[in-house]
């Protein structure tokens, strides 16, 4: 996982509330069996007309919004699926930040998962965040993930709040499955523990 | 100790370790695998050298690629075909069981686990699915994952996670006539909306909730995800015991008995504390559909389509004009008697046999309108059989509706059943995002007895006229 420190970068605002992870990648695309090829079809039916051409009038289709790697949407960012496709697509386009006055909780573990920052941060500052991302490739917003700051293109500072857990694992590009490998000890005691304290637990085996 | 609550007890039970900052790495009990969202992690796994940890605790199933019709051609959509030999493969190489596709047992992970005895009481459950919360309905903890998170439960048989806050929604009274658990969980999620449980694990408690069997609370956890709830429970009883009785791959004899007395411990404590609580009668409950692109867009079946100028925050005003233009619907027109195209029972959601009897008892001695389709999907092999043992599938062919093969099917638009644009479906699924079941398709969520009036009548009826 790439790790993540600073962006600055173009910020594209959404503002809609209740983006679905439907909307951000549609199931007909799930059906590939890697990671990343995703980027094209990120928001498929908002970024295309039905004819397969693109939608000028929205946003990720216009300049310099093309290439804009922080997405600022209004609440609950990701809802539906837990599909990990939606930080892939999202990924594979370019983003590395979404800031929302809030998100859905399985969306919110699956960017960490992929070296996506997500911000919580409140409507009325999304607001002004949208308004500073309007003014295109002359306002960019900067993230200062080690001092949890969001930089506006007048130097104010906005604090965001991360789990010190999750602000190490972005911050060096851990893999978890390492992390938590690291406690074997612990995850041995308690399935011995287990197999004492509940052994009528059925294990599953086919014939 | 202090009193706490179901969540609680079972969170607290399954902490390995708590981590500095609060992170719990927390144990897990079942793995449910489809194939939609498993093969990154299995090649994660074989990238990095890994093993399975535990196949013994985890169980495999195809559904959300399978078509729903004649099983004994060969899958024609290659990617499809490729998605789920890429599972047989895996499966194979880390010896995962598997239901495979023409085996009676496959089905929807969501039927498959609580039908087999696969899901119990009491454990921790995880699959890459967000209905994955359908399991708590036997009073399991039971939550949706990414991808990342599969492959770090195939390694590592935990997963990392904060303690959620607790929230109770209580249904306390008697259902009206035509009101089943969909109707009740369309009239929550209207109520707390589709953010109203984030962060929170919902227990469904009061009597209405008692009441329901075990299908009609796997309905209601189902859709706590669409409530925006991490998981949905609620408390094993009676009839949860009941149902889990006997089921393939349950505890049986003493070992059963040693099971029950310990899922009885785990009802939450008289004055445990919850971060919220609310509470609704059922009495005010009556069959409930959605009308627009979001689950929480609810209103009564006696209702009109809500008016956008009635709004005073202009991002709510103009999303509900977005919504309205979409499904093809006008301010202030009456839900029922809008036709429909389509009609799809089944789903995660809707699927099981009590469900497949409850539509059945709308579709006997009618005829499907003319010029609209009706699927019937069971959600897995067992229950077209069994459905098939009670004569249902004479019932609803008779009537005209289509009685197909076990899958996700109409559910979410990524196997060959999809709305076209612009058609309008009548749907016992669980989300009615733009796009779900196709581009441009239509969705109104409505439960199994409202979705066989649709059919019955060629448009949204309110199921009382019919009884």
């Amino acid at each position: 996982m790439e790790k993540f420190v600073t962006l600055s970068a173009v910020a594209a605002a959404l503002p809609e509330a209740n983006i679905d992870t439907d909307k951000i990648i549609p199931a007909r695309f799930l059906k590939t069996t890697q990671r990343t090829g995703l980027g094209k079809h990120a928001f498929d039916a908002m970024r295309y007309l039905p004819d397969g051409t693109e939608n000028p009038d929205f946003v990720l289709n216009q300049q310099p919004w093309r290439k804009a790697e922080i997405l600022v949407t209004y609440d609950n960012l990701g809802c539906g699926s837990s599909r990990e496709h939606a930080p892939w697509a999202l990924l594979d386009f370019g983003i590395r930040c979404v800031i929302a006055p809030s998100f859905a909780d399985i969306f919110f573990n699956n960017c960490f998962k992929n070296g996506i920052l997500p911000i919580r941060l409140p409507r009325e500052v999304c607001d002004e965040l949208m308004g500073d991302a309007q003014m295109g490739s002359n306002a960019r917003l900067t993230v200062d993930l080690p001092r949890q700051v969001v930089i506006r293109p007048d130097g104010e500072e906005v604090p965001f709040e991360i789990d010190a857990f999750r602000k190490h694992l972005l911050l060096e590009g851990l893999d978890d499955i390492g992390q938590t490998l690291n406690h074997e000890a612990s995850i041995a005691t308690f399935e011995k523990r287990l197999d004492q304290d509940k052994s009528w637990l059925p294990t599953i085996h086919f014939d | 100790m202090a009193a706490r609550t179901l969540f609680d007890k079972i969170w607290d039970d399954h902490v390995v370790e708590t981590l500095p900052d609060g992170t719990s790495i927390l144990y897990i009990d079942r793995h449910l695998v489809h194939e939609v969202t498993s093969p990154q992690a299995f090649e994660g796994l074989r990238l990095a050298g890994r093993k399975l940890r535990h196949p013994e605790r985890t169980v495999a199933v195809v559904d959300h690629n399978v078509p729903t019709s004649d099983r004994s051609q060969p899958i024609e959509e290659a990617e499809s075909r490729n998605q789920i030999e890429t599972l047989e493969r895996n499966v194979k190489e880390f010896g995962v069981p598997y239901f495979p596709l023409l085996s009676s047992n496959q089905g929807i992970v969501h039927v498959v686990g609580p039908e087999q005895g696969i899901s119990l009481p009491g454990m921790t459950i995880v699959c890459g699915d967000s209905h994955t919360s359908t399991h708590g309905a036997l009073g399991s903890l039971a939550f949706g994952i990414g991808t990342s998170e599969v492959e770090h439960v195939m390694a590592t048989q935990t997963i990392l996670q904060r303690p959620a806050k607790n929230m109770r929604v209580n249904v306390e009274g008697t259902p009206g006539a035509g009101v089943s658990a969909k109707d009740i969980m369309l009239a929550i999620i209207g109520h707390i909306g589709t953010a109203g449980g984030t962060g929170h694990v919902i227990e469904f408690a009061g009597s209405a909730i008692r009441g329901l069997d075990m299908a009609g609370r796997m309905t209601i956890c189902n859709m706590a995800i669409e409530a925006g709830a991490r998981a949905g429970l609620v408390a094993p009883d009676e009839t949860t015991f009941e149902y889990v009785r006997n089921r393939p791959f349950a505890p049986k004899g003493e070992a059963f008995d040693q099971a029950v007395a310990y899922w009885k411990t785990l009802a939450s404590d008289e004055g445990a504390h919850f971060d919220r609580e609310v509470t609704l009668r059922a009495e005010d409950i009556g069959p409930t559909l959605t009308w627009g692109t979001s689950p929480e867009t609810v209103l009564a079946i006696t209702d009109t389509v809500p008016d956008p100028a009635q709004e005073t925050d202009e991002a709510v005003k103009a999303q509900m004009q977005r919504m309205l233009d979409y499904m093809g619907l006008k301010a202030g027109q009456k839900i029922a008697g809008t036709p429909v195209d389509v009609v799809f029972i089944g789903s995660c959601t809707n699927s099981r046999i009590e469900d497949l009897r409850m539509a059945a008892q709308i579709a006997a001695g009618r005829k499907v309108a003319p010029g609209v389709r009706a699927m019937i999907v069971p959600g897995s092999g067992n229950v077209k059989r069994q459905a098939e043992e009670e004569g249902l599938d004479r019932i609803f062919l008779d009537a005209g509706f289509e009685w197909r093969e076990a899958g996700c099917s109409m559910c979410l638009g990524m196997n060959p059943d999809r709305l076209t644009p612009g058609q309008r479906c009548a749907s016992t699924s669980n989300r009615n995002f733009e796009g779900r079941q196709g581009p441009g398709g239509r969705t109104h969520l409505l439960s199994p007895a409202m979705a066989a009036a649709a059919a019955v009548t060629g448009c949204l009826t309110d199921v009382r006229e019919l009884a």
